[in-house]
């Protein structure tokens, strides 16, 4: 009897998500009268602005991945090499983003980096995709955070730190050479994290008036009917994709240096 | 000439002082131990030599270069941890060489080091594994291999073989020795473990809570130790209460007997005093007559092999004594009557 609820339990969850996706599926089939076809899908393809504001959010998410990683495991290494007790109020810090919204922080960056301020960032379109760089990495900084901690607990951070000065390392090629690629399985799970926050988001996009993917969508969604489905479908394989990735990546890791 | 010098080490953590006022020096060559019971400072002392911690005062120098401010990654020193700390992202040959590369030595000159180290601790073919793949013995032997491959000028190891199983923590100590007397390499090891301490130092340093209670070589620190505390923590040791009769002469009484022993010249008569005897030093039977002897009844009696070890009550305490297996002289039952002598010469004057 339990087992049976258990199945009906699980099989109601199943129904519960993927119906509307299958729904969604099948209705980006329905472009031409009568017949399934891949119509919607060429018509999404063929667009230049997609390909455009495509290649650009992957483009500053590469960016956000990396000034992410330059930012995040240098501090969380410190916080937890030097400043245990400073754990709680930087895991508060990196927490912030969930709680204010992106609108906020655009309006903010906004108010200080007009074209009449004394760092007049949004006056170029170079200085608005750093702007939306640093936003970008804002918003993935309580994933990436999180990803890197964990990963640094299962190593034995400070006698490794020990080891590698006694041998005559530097700060640099701890970090490069010791702490880095022993939390790399953690750094890739913030960074497919990361990738799927930047390609889907919008507001901060639209406000700073780039030519990025998320208002694409938007826009997309708004003018036509079959497309958007068609585009939804695709963010979902690119986001399944990115999941494949870090399960395969993690497997992978394992395989080549399972922690003694 | 000395090599390594420690001046008048002090370090407190906040309120807790727990190095006092250390002093040593060190030749070039030598193997020292800090022996001590846990807590007592041992490991903070190698850190403030591997400069992971700042003395709160005194200095360090290591072939005459005052170091006590230098950072540890300039200070050359070769470090083996408790925990192993092999880098798990490095093979075992990258881990020998690490070293060496972030020293800047060439690509073929360090491919020849590592082999050649590696060799010596008996692991050549070993250079391709990670560390996950290595066994407790194994992975400590590549430690001991990354921290020697660089030349370090000191080699500082902290309690390296006490995550290891009894064997292999023999085999692996012995090896140590033999490798750091082949190298000439000065060594500082720490460990709690006094069998440890006495079987491969050139000499020991006691240590109680935060002070050097003695120094001296294994046989001095056992034979002749200078206070109660080293007396106690190394080896066993059975304690009679004495007085003293005549100073100059080493005149001692002790359960209604004259015993002659050595160290008395500074104590005045008529004083009490405790003397303490290993249990080899006591002796069942007679003996030749010398000394003095006592009536005693056995307690328990322990088969150890090549030894005896039979704690017998004599004089309304319980004593403590060690004597070899002979084949044809089958040991005392317990509750029998024995007679048990010292001599004189065996005893340490302990306050
Ligand atoms: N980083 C530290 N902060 C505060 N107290 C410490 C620190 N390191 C060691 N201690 C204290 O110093 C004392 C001696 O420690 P340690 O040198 O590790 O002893 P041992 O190695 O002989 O067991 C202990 O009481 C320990 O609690
Ligand atoms: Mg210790």
């Amino acid at each position: 009897m339990t087992r049976f609820l258990a199945w009906l339990a699980l099989i109601f969850g199943c129904v519960f998500f993927i119906l509307p996706l299958v729904g969604m599926g099948e209705f980006s089939l329905k472009m031409r009268r009568g017949v399934y076809s891949f119509d919607a899908y060429r018509k999404v393809f063929e667009d230049p602005t997609f390909w455009a504001t495509f290649g650009y959010s992957l483009v500053l998410a590469a960016a956000t991945i990396v000034v992410g990683v330059l930012l995040v495991v240098p501090t969380a290494y410190w916080v937890r090499l030097r400043l245990p007790k400073a754990r709680p109020y930087v895991e508060f810090v990196t927490l912030l983003p969930l709680v204010i919204p992106a609108i906020v922080v655009v309006f903010g960056y906004i108010r200080l980096f007009n074209t009449s301020s004394i760092l007049p960032l949004t006056g170029t379109a170079f200085g608005t995709d750093f702007l939306l760089t640093m936003g970008y990495t804002t918003l993935a900084l309580p994933y990436m955070y999180r990803s890197v901690d964990t990963g640094l607990r299962t190593i034995d951070v400070a006698t490794l730190t020990e080891a590698a000065q006694s041998l005559g390392a530097g700060w640099l090629t701890i970090l490069a050479r010791i702490i880095l690629p022993n939390v790399m399985v953690a750094v890739l799970s913030g960074a497919f994290l990361t990738l799927a926050i930047v390609m889907g988001e919008f507001t901060m996009a639209a406000l700073l008036n780039r030519p990025a993917f998320g208002p694409y969508m938007q826009l997309l969604g708004a003018n036509r009917a079959y497309e958007p489905p068609a585009l939804a479908v695709i963010a979902f394989a690119i986001t399944w994709g990115c999941m494949g990735l870090m399960q395969l990546v993690t497997r992978l890791a394992k395989h080549e240096r399972a922690k003694a | 000439m000395t090599y390594l010098t420690l001046a008048h080490l002090e370090k407190s953590f906040g309120q807790n002082h727990v190095v006092k006022d250390f002093n040593l020096t060190v030749e070039k060559g030598e193997f020292i131990s800090l022996l001590g019971p846990s807590g007592c400072g041992k490991t903070t002392v190698l850190r403030m030599i591997a400069g992971f911690e700042a003395p709160s005062s005194g200095a360090i120098t290591i072939e005459g270069q005052d170091v006590t401010g230098l950072r540890t990654s300039a200070r050359n020193i070769g470090m083996m941890f408790q925990a192993y700390a092999l880098f798990p992202n490095l093979t075992v040959a990258e881990n020998v060489g690490f070293g060496l590369k972030v020293g800047g030595v060439a690509k073929a000159e360090r491919a020849a080091r590592v082999t050649e180290i590696l060799e010596m601790i008996g692991l050549p073919e070993l250079g391709g594994r990670y560390p996950f793949q290595l066994s407790g013995g194994q992975q400590q032997r590549v430690a001991l291999a990354r921290a020697l491959a660089p030349r370090p000028r000191v080699l500082l190891l902290d309690e390296p073989l006490s995550a290891l199983d009894a064997k292999v923590r023999v085999a692996l100590r012995n090896e140590i020795r033999s490798i750091q007397q082949e190298l000439g390499i000065t060594t500082i090891f720490v460990t709690h473990d006094q069998e440890e301490a006495l079987s491969v130092s050139d000499r020991i340093v006691v240590m109680n809570a935060g002070v050097a209670d003695q120094v001296g070589t294994p046989f001095e620190i056992y034979n002749r130790p200078a206070t109660r505390f080293a007396a106690g923590f190394v080896g066993t040791l059975n304690l009679i209460a004495a007085k003293v009769i005549d100073p100059k002469t080493g005149t001692v009484a002790l359960a209604g007997m004259n015993l002659q022993v050595q160290g008395t010249a500074q104590r005045a008569a008529g004083s009490d005093v405790t003397l303490a005897l290993r249990p080899e030093g006591l002796r069942l039977g007679r003996g030749d007559g010398e000394g003095a002897v006592f009536r005693a009844n056995v307690a328990s009696v322990q088969f150890m092999g090549s030894t005896i070890r039979i704690e017998v009550m004599a004089a309304g305490q319980k004593l403590t004594l060690d004597t070899f297996n002979r084949a044809d002289q089958p040991p005392p039952r317990p509750g029998d009557e024995v007679e048990i002598s010292l001599s004189g010469n065996n005893a340490i004057v302990l306050d």
